[in-house]
Parts: C-alpha cells; structure tokens; sequence
C-alpha cells in the first residue's frame, strides 16, 4: 500500500511504529483493539509472520497485550509512556539534522529561533 | 556471476517469532541437473525450502524457474540430482504428489472445458480442497461459470490458477509467474486473499516471477536462479537491509566501493551513483562517514543488476 516501506529499516520495525503513532495521536485509544495481525498484514501487503513480529516487539513492551481468543490491546497508560520516550528521541531524530542543515546554508542559531516562533505564531 | 552470500544477522534487539513448528522442509533439491539436447536448463541447483513460509523463486525468464517447479513436481525428469518433496522422492508417489498444486504459467486447459468444469476436477485432484473458497474467488475474480475456457483472456486464464491454486489448500502451492495479464485490482484480490488464507492457514507457498516489486514485502526468503544456477538464498529482511546505494563525487565513490562488493556503477558528470551488498551492518554508516549519501535499494532493482548480464560496471553515457 502506501506506506513507505522502503526506508531502509526493517519493516517489522516500521509496522511497530506505525502503531506507535497511532496510538500516540489518539487513532488507537487506551483500551482499544488493534487490528489483527492479518489486517496489519492485508492493508500494507506484508508476510503475516512480518507484520506479527512488529506486533509483538510492542506486547514485549508492554504497549499492547493480548485477550486469548479476542485480539490485540491498547495497555493502559500506553499513550503517555510512548509520548514520553518520543520526547527523549525528539532532539536526536529533528533537532539534530535541523542544525547540521541550517549550518549548511549559513542560517545561524539566533535566525532559526526567529523563523521556528514565527511559524509558531503563524 | 557468483555471489558468495555472506550473511550478517540483523541485530534488531527484538524478540524473533518462534519458527518450532515452521522448521520441517517442504521441497529440498540437491546437484539438480537438466539438459536439453543443446542447452544446460538447469546446473547442479541444491536448495531448500522451510515449511510454511511464502519462498520467492526469482529470476529472468529463462532462468530455469519453470523448469525446476516442473522438476520438483515430477512432471518433467532430471537429468540428474535429487529431488524431495516433504522428504520423499515425488516421482509416481501419489502421496507426496497429493500434497503439492503447482500452478504453470502455460497451463492449457481442455478447451471445452468452463470454469465450473475446471473446479470439479480440481475438487478430486486436492485433498483439501475448499470448494467454498474456489466459489467465492471466483465471484470476486468476476469469472464467468458457464463460458468456455477456450475465449479467456491471459488474465482470466491467471486467474484461474490463482482460484485453483488458493482453494486448493496444499501444503505446497507453487505458482508460476501467477499475475500475468491481470490488472492492479486484480493482483491487489491475489495478493489480498494470498495474505488471508496463509495467516489462517499456514501453507508452503512458491511464488516464481521477474516481476518483484509488488510481492517482495511478501516474501520471507528469496532464492535467485540465474543462467540455471542457485545465484543466492536469503532471509528477505536481510537482504533489504544489506542492499543499498551510494551517491557522491565519482573519486569518493570509487574509493569507497573499491574491494567492495559492487554490483553496478553509474556516472553523471563528476557525480558517480554505485549499487552494493553490504558484508557487514556498519558498511552504509561508513560510507556516510566518508561524506556519501546511502539509500536503501528496492529488491527488484537488486535483483536486476546481480542478474544483468552486460557486466557490473556500465559508465553513464552523459
């Protein structure tokens, strides 16, 4: 499907976070069933055994769990723990190549501060 | 071209799905040799093929993919090697026979013969056949019952044998180029019920095409022939994640493929554009260290140049 796939990470890891974001924007609400691993598997054109590997990395994680017989879940506080790591990880994954570009083409620190507040008002 | 697969273990920190109960073989083949009078179809090809995973058998046509399906299904004989389906030679073995469909690209069909006509005898040749199944594919493939199939287009005719194929429920499904003449909606309901029926139903199935882009997130190992040799075997997640591309000023690119292994090198103006398969997990942070951008390269473009036949190294013509 449309779902870039080809980044370069296992995809197994992309399926994880893709969940990932959904829970963190609300799309899967605490509590909530996911979709099956044959849904997962189904909608972005992945092996079953792919799309449950990156299920489980997120049941060992404590993010989901599983009813016997029923499905996937959305552990509670899942949201908030997710949103918290994402925090730590914000710095490395934006900030980071934001800098190293804004160095590129001479944009200092004090001139990329401008233009992050004006975006932010507008 | 040999390759000489040198795996590295992707070290993803996260917890591998049990294959216990995946880890019989369905079809092994040792040395497995075929000579036509004036032609080596197949040269001395050993594999093997787990059980109940989906095996990508990729190549050009003529790459000796049919043949050796045709082979392994006793319906053509080797010249020489071994062939064994779920441990058992296959030849006038109706047992090991029975758990096997394979479905041929060329496949003729009586020409009188309707669709109705086609599943019945499909009925009694597949044990586990689910005649249920092979009805409500072939309402979503909007197949006509009652015509003959003697007027059916090469799409109708492919989807046929991915109804036969599914329904049929055997252990080990080979499909021959499967999607050929079928439109996007169509491939997407293949790949769709494929998907559906291996999650409920754990099978060993065999999709041989060139066409890779479309099913290569399908594929959990791939097993490239080329010119009627094994060219290589991989887990599918670790081959995407050790071929790669980099691009950069030409004297950087050079110096960074040199004793590498290559597999193609374009040049536009002082800019060079090289294709690898990397040896080890830290060969893209390396070459990005070295001041090159690394992109990841799609299967089908992998798959291409290892089996492209007009040398490794092509200068661009700019």
């Amino acid at each position: 499907m449309s779902f870039p796939m080809d980044d370069g990470r296992p995809i197994f890891q992309q399926i994880a976070e893709k969940i990932e974001d959904d829970i963190v924007d609300g799309t899967l609400s605490e509590e909530g069933q996911a979709p099956s691993t044959t849904h997962f598997a189904q909608f972005y054109g992945i092996n079953p055994a792919t799309a449950a590997k990156g299920v489980n990395v997120l049941v060992d994680q404590g993010i989901l769990y599983k009813k016997r017989g029923i499905g996937m879940f959305v552990a509670e506080g899942a949201r908030e723990r997710l949103v918290l790591r994402r925090q730590e990880q914000f710095y490395e994954i934006y900030i980071v190549p934001l800098l190293r570009e804004a160095e590129k083409l001479g944009i200092d620190n004090k001139q990329l501060a401008v233009l992050i507040q004006e975006k932010g008002r507008g | 071209m040999r390759v000489n697969v040198n795996k590295y273990s992707n070290n993803n920190g996260a917890g591998t799905m049990s294959r216990d109960q995946r880890s019989t073989i369905a079809l092994e083949t040792v040395r497995l040799t075929k000579t036509y009078a004036d032609q080596q179809a197949l040269d001395g090809v050993s594999l093997r093929l787990e059980a109940n995973r989906i095996h990508g058998l990729l190549g050009r046509n003529g790459a000796g993919k049919t043949t050796l399906m045709s082979i392994a299904t006793a319906q053509l004989f080797a010249t020489s090697g071994e062939v064994r389906i779920f441990g058992q030679n296959p030849y006038e073995n109706r047992e090991a026979l029975s758990r096997v469909c394979f479905i041929k690209e060329s496949q003729r069909y009586p020409e009188a013969f309707n669709v109705n006509d086609m599943l019945a005898v499909a009925s009694t040749l597949y044990p586990n056949w689910d005649a249920a199944f092979a009805d409500r594919l072939t309402e979503e493939f909007r197949l006509p019952r009652c015509k003959k199939i003697k007027g059916f287009s090469r799409g109708m005719l492919s989807s046929v044998g991915i109804i036969i194929g599914l329904a049929s429920r055997a252990e080990l499904t080979l499909f021959d180029e499967p999607y050929l003449g079928l439109d996007a909606v169509a491939r997407g309901l293949f790949y769709d019920r494929l998907i559906e029926e291996y999650a409920e139903n754990p099978r060993t199935i065999v999709l041989s095409t060139h066409l890779i882009d479309e099913v290569s997130r399908l594929l959990e190992e791939v097993h490239v022939i080329d010119g009627g040799r094994l060219l290589l075997h991989e887990d599918t997640e670790s081959l995407r994640m050790r071929a790669y591309t980099v691009t950069g000023p030409a004297a950087k690119v050079d110096a960074f493929t040199a004793g590498r292994r290559s597999l193609r090198r374009e040049a536009l103006g002082g800019s060079a554009h090289a294709a690898l398969l990397a040896s080890s997990p830290s060969e893209q942070a390396e070459a990005r260290a070295a001041g090159l951008e690394t992109a990841p390269l799609p299967l089908q473009q992998l798959i291409v140049h290892l089996t492209g036949h007009n040398g490794t190294i092509r200068e661009g013509l700019a």
